[in-house]
């Protein structure tokens, strides 16, 4: 099992959207929510997913397909 | 001794023992070193840092570690050069550059490299490790190497030649990875999350972040311990631009020196400018960019500390500067023409971005500037190889008099 910590990046359009309960849905993927600010204008969520490497990968690619930003929390490492 | 007590949440607060850890495990926020300053207060002073080594070290009482063993190449200290020429071509009579060019590995990485492996080995960890597109890759197979630690080296497989000669010659495992950048970022956060090694800017960043303080530190003293009016600052992820305002603040806090009344200018070049398009469009969340920039080694589109950066700004009534791609070069041969000085790409940032500083006015004529160069120009040769010329002759008088002399 791995652990990867990102932050979402919600654009208007898609504050409406239940995209973190959908992601759990679509792939086995553990969604932990450890910090969010969500208004009309834009939102954010800090969130840890859990589950094996290759459904995170493909959990991850579903959310940017749907226009949501994904980054790590820790910034870019290389430097 | 270490004067840390504790890392911090620089989000909600909350306070973790001096471990290797760099976010905070409830609201994910990145963790900084508290300081006992009050025990620092009684054991510091300007004699006592005089005193010290000629090296970054002398500010040992401010850095997280035990300076008593540091892992050094003879880090720091690096020259302020009074800069005349490159000051009456722009419009300054105290314009200084801090050279940090001329550090072991010719950048200032080694100050956070140092305390980063200095902070590893009193973890007892055996392995250094980072992910690079340059500087961080020689300076931490340089300091695994005189730490007697093993080094794993990640980077992108397309890195410049001279790049991966410059980190391989210390002998680290090098690894060249195919993906592009995201996909490197991610893989040296997930490793590092799995190995019990010491990435020097993951689990280790607290610590290594620190380093940087130094910079501020030696140029208030280089000043005659004083702060400047103006400090010109490259940035890729922050840190730095961040660190020299907290070494001058402490500073200040410690009475080592005068109010600090420094406006902090943060250049970056077009091509990767995410805390500097934030600061124009004054909003205070930093959108990632995909890095295009000649600056390579200021190409990080996604800035650990932007928001950090952008509150500094603010907090020192500074600014940041954009600095268009096609005048980086110039700022390098401005530098290297007026005052002898050849920096890398970021420095050139540095130069061209102070120049349109003075130009729309943010700098007085009387005020003391520090521009800070902070790697050798010998980094980046390709920027700049189509920019020099050279006359070939014949070795004769008359061909030298034809071709040179009455050309």
């Amino acid at each position: 099992m791995a652990k990867l910590r990102v932050r979402f990046t919600f654009t208007p359009e898609l504050i409406q959207e239940p995209v973190i309960w959908q992601l759990g849905q679509k792939f086995p993927i553990i969604t932990n929510i450890r910090g969010a600010d969500v208004r009309q204008a834009f939102g954010w969520a800090l969130l840890e997913l859990e589950g094996e490497e290759d459904q995170i990968n493909q959990g991850i690619e579903w959310v940017r397909s749907t226009g949501i930003e994904v980054e790590l929390v820790t910034g870019d490492v290389i430097e | 001794m270490a004067f840390a007590s504790a890392l911090k949440c620089r989000e909600c607060g909350r306070e973790y023992p001096t471990d290797p850890l760099n976010v905070c495990e409830f609201c994910f926020g990145p963790l900084e070193v508290a300081y006992d300053y009050e025990a620092i207060s009684r054991a510091i002073s300007r004699e006592r840092i005089q005193n010290g080594p000629l090296t970054m070290w002398r500010y040992q009482d401010l850095l997280p570690v035990d300076g008593d063993h540091a892992v050094d190449l003879q880090t720091g200290f690096t020259p302020l050069m009074k800069a005349p020429n490159l000051g009456r071509l722009l419009g300054l009579d105290h314009l200084y550059i801090k050279n940090d060019a001329v550090n072991p590995t010719n950048s200032f990485k080694d100050r956070v490299v140092s305390v980063a492996s200095t902070k590893a080995l009193e973890y007892e960890f055996k392995t250094l490790a980072c992910a690079s597109t340059g500087n961080l890759a020689g300076s931490v197979a340089a300091h695994a190497a005189r730490a007697g630690m093993n080094a794993y080296i990640f980077i992108p497989a397309d890195l410049e030649r001279g790049k991966v000669v410059g980190a391989a010659i210390y002998g680290p495992t090098l690894v060249a990875i195919n993906g592009s950048y995201d996909d490197v970022n991610r893989l040296c956060s997930e490793l590092a999350d799995t190995y019990p090694w010491a990435f020097v800017n993951i689990n280790m960043r607290p610590y290594y972040a620190e380093g940087s303080k130094t910079l501020g530190y030696e140029v208030a003293e280089q000043l005659g311990w004083q702060a400047p009016a103006h400090c010109i600052v490259p940035s890729a992820s922050g840190s730095m631009f961040t660190k020299i305002w907290k070494g001058l603040k402490e500073f200040e806090d410690l009475e080592l020196i005068p109010k600090v009344h420094t406006h902090m200018h943060m250049t970056q070049a077009a091509g990767c400018a995410p805390i500097a398009e934030a600061y124009e469009a004054g909003v205070t969340r930093v959108r990632p960019v995909k890095p295009n920039s000649i600056a390579k080694s200021l190409a990080i589109g996604n800035p650990a500390d932007g928001y950090y950066s952008l509150k500094t700004i603010q907090e020192s009534d500074g600014d940041a500067t954009i600095v268009p791609e096609d005048e980086v070069v110039a700022g390098i041969q401005m530098l290297a023409e007026n005052e002898g000085i050849f920096t890398e790409t970021a420095g050139g940032v540095v130069i061209s971005g102070l120049k349109r500083l003075v130009e729309r006015g943010a700098i007085k004529r009387d005020e003391v500037t520090v521009a800070y160069i902070t790697g050798n120009g010998l980094k980046t040769l390709e920027a700049v190889e189509d920019t020099v010329r050279s006359v070939t002759i014949d070795p004769t008088t008359s061909s030298f008099e034809e071709q040179v002399l009455n050309a």
